[in-house]
């Protein structure tokens, strides 16, 4: 017929997966396109965490000393919350128009695939949270130092809830009300985040300094680092069988 | 060479099939017939990997395959009744993405010529949400031409598309078996196969729905 049809030397020649780092590259490139596309829902979540930030000073008291003192809990409360409120769209938009499966059927490793999905995840909604905090934490009377924390903890915190939450997006994938199981199921997962994420500039305003509580953070981010990635695409795989 | 052998299905305690065996081998077609219900997307899900067998064993080229294992990752094209494509993508991009998902390398000659084939180069820069249901099928057998996998499996692929896109579709499923592919499809209408060529499938006999 036309000049479509491939030779017959290439069909029958399976296509090797040219390695994990292509397959990161190809979700994590696909999701930022797509973010990009539908960026007002990206504006709705910074907005929510800029507004859930600000409601406290005005639901409270302007009292400096109790400000500075809630200020970093309050931020990164907020942000485990602009978190979960992303994450049921991580792997659900993908299962509904049937994209997922292309993605488990893949000769690129799943567990790949759903790295750079968390990465784009974390870059999307994640880092904008790390790089409004300082500004937002200015209403809180906060010192520079105490920002300088905040954001550092932030940055290394903000990844491990992508993480973390791309666990429980994938096992609650499919169920009706999954959105709500969803918290109950990562929020308890996120509590040494926020005891030591809040805790670094507790340490700092003590005189402390942060290293303790920011090494442990690290040593959380390395391992949802490693573990995260294969959790969530065996429960991938199990939401499509 | 795409072999089963007593394969089973259960969808909790009703039972869709069992003892199903075949054996389909290059540059044959396999059509899985049955009323509606009786487990002819479970059995083409079982067979693309996504999906694990109650009882039973696929191989492949003489090989046993799991669900999800590279082997079978490498060779299958599967076409479902979920269409995998982005609204936000226009149809050019959803194919492009599609095809690297692959693992193939997608040159733009190849790209361009799939969406000749399928008549959507006129379309190819709108996004996929304006398209219809008949011209997103149409990109999905852009797909299976640029992807290039000896196995292809179809689940019921003449839905939504006009005369002229079955007569497509029948084209595509002809030459792919004419290089030595594998195609399993579960549909209902003809897709204009030499008779030699094609084995059938019919579920729901042995047990009555």
């Amino acid at each position: 017929m036309n000049a479509t049809a491939p030779s017959t030397a290439t069909i029958l020649a399976s296509v090797p997966a040219d390695g994990a780092l292509a397959g990161v590259r190809w979700a994590l490139a696909r999701d930022l396109k797509l973010a990009v596309r539908s960026r007002a829902e990206l504006g709705v979540q910074l907005l929510f965490y800029v507004i859930v930030v600000t409601l406290f000073p005005l639901a409270t008291t302007p009292e400096r000393n109790l400000l500075s003192t809630m200020g970093p809990g309050v931020l990164w409360v907020a942000a485990l919350l602009a978190s979960l409120l992303s994450l049921p769209r991580l792997f659900a938009t993908d299962h509904a128009d049937g994209t997922l499966e292309q993605i488990a059927l893949s000769p690129y490793a799943l567990e790949a695939l759903v790295s750079g999905k968390i990465a784009a995840h974390w870059l999307t909604t994640g880092l904008p949270v790390v790089l409004l905090a300082p500004m937002l934490g200015l209403q809180y009377y906060m010192d520079g130092e105490s920002l300088t924390v905040l954001a550092a903890g932030l940055l290394i915190g903000t990844p491990i809830l992508s993480l973390l939450g791309a666990i429980g997006a994938a096992l609650t994938l499919g169920l009706k009300g999954g959105g709500g199981l969803l918290a109950l199921l990562i929020l308890p997962l996120y509590v040494p985040v926020l005891i030591f994420g809040a805790g670094a500039v507790d340490a700092v305003r003590a005189g402390l300094g942060a290293t303790a509580n920011l090494s442990l953070l690290g040593a959380g981010l390395a391992l949802a680092v490693v573990g995260a990635p294969f959790a969530a695409a065996a429960a991938v795989r199990i939401a499509l069988d | 060479m795409l072999e089963a052998q007593n394969l089973a299905a259960r969808r909790g305690f009703a039972e869709l099939f069992k003892d199903v065996g075949f054996r389909v081998k290059s540059g044959d077609a396999l059509v899985v017939t049955g009323p509606n219900g009786t487990g002819k997307t479970t059995m083409l899900r079982m067979l693309a990997g996504l999906s694990a067998p109650t009882a039973g064993e696929i191989r492949w080229n003489g090989r046993r395959v799991e669900p999800f294992s590279a082997e079978l990752r490498a060779v299958v094209a599967y076409a479902g009744h979920l269409p995998a494509l982005k609204d936000e993508l226009t149809a050019e991009e959803n194919l492009v993405s599609l095809v690297e998902l692959s693992g193939t390398s997608a040159p733009r000659a190849d790209i361009d010529r799939a969406l000749d084939a399928v008549a959507l180069s006129h379309r190819r820069s709108l996004p996929s949400r304006v398209l219809s249901a008949g011209q997103r099928r149409r990109i999905g057998l852009a797909r299976l031409l640029v992807s290039r996998r000896p196995l292809w499996i179809l689940d019921e692929p003449v839905t939504a598309l006009d005369a002229a896109g079955a007569a497509l579709l029948a084209r595509l499923v002809h030459d792919h078996l004419d290089r030595g592919g594998i195609v399993v499809a579960a549909t209902h209408q003809s897709l204009g196969l030499q008779p030699s060529r094609v084995q059938s499938l019919v579920l729901g006999e042995t047990v009555p729905a």
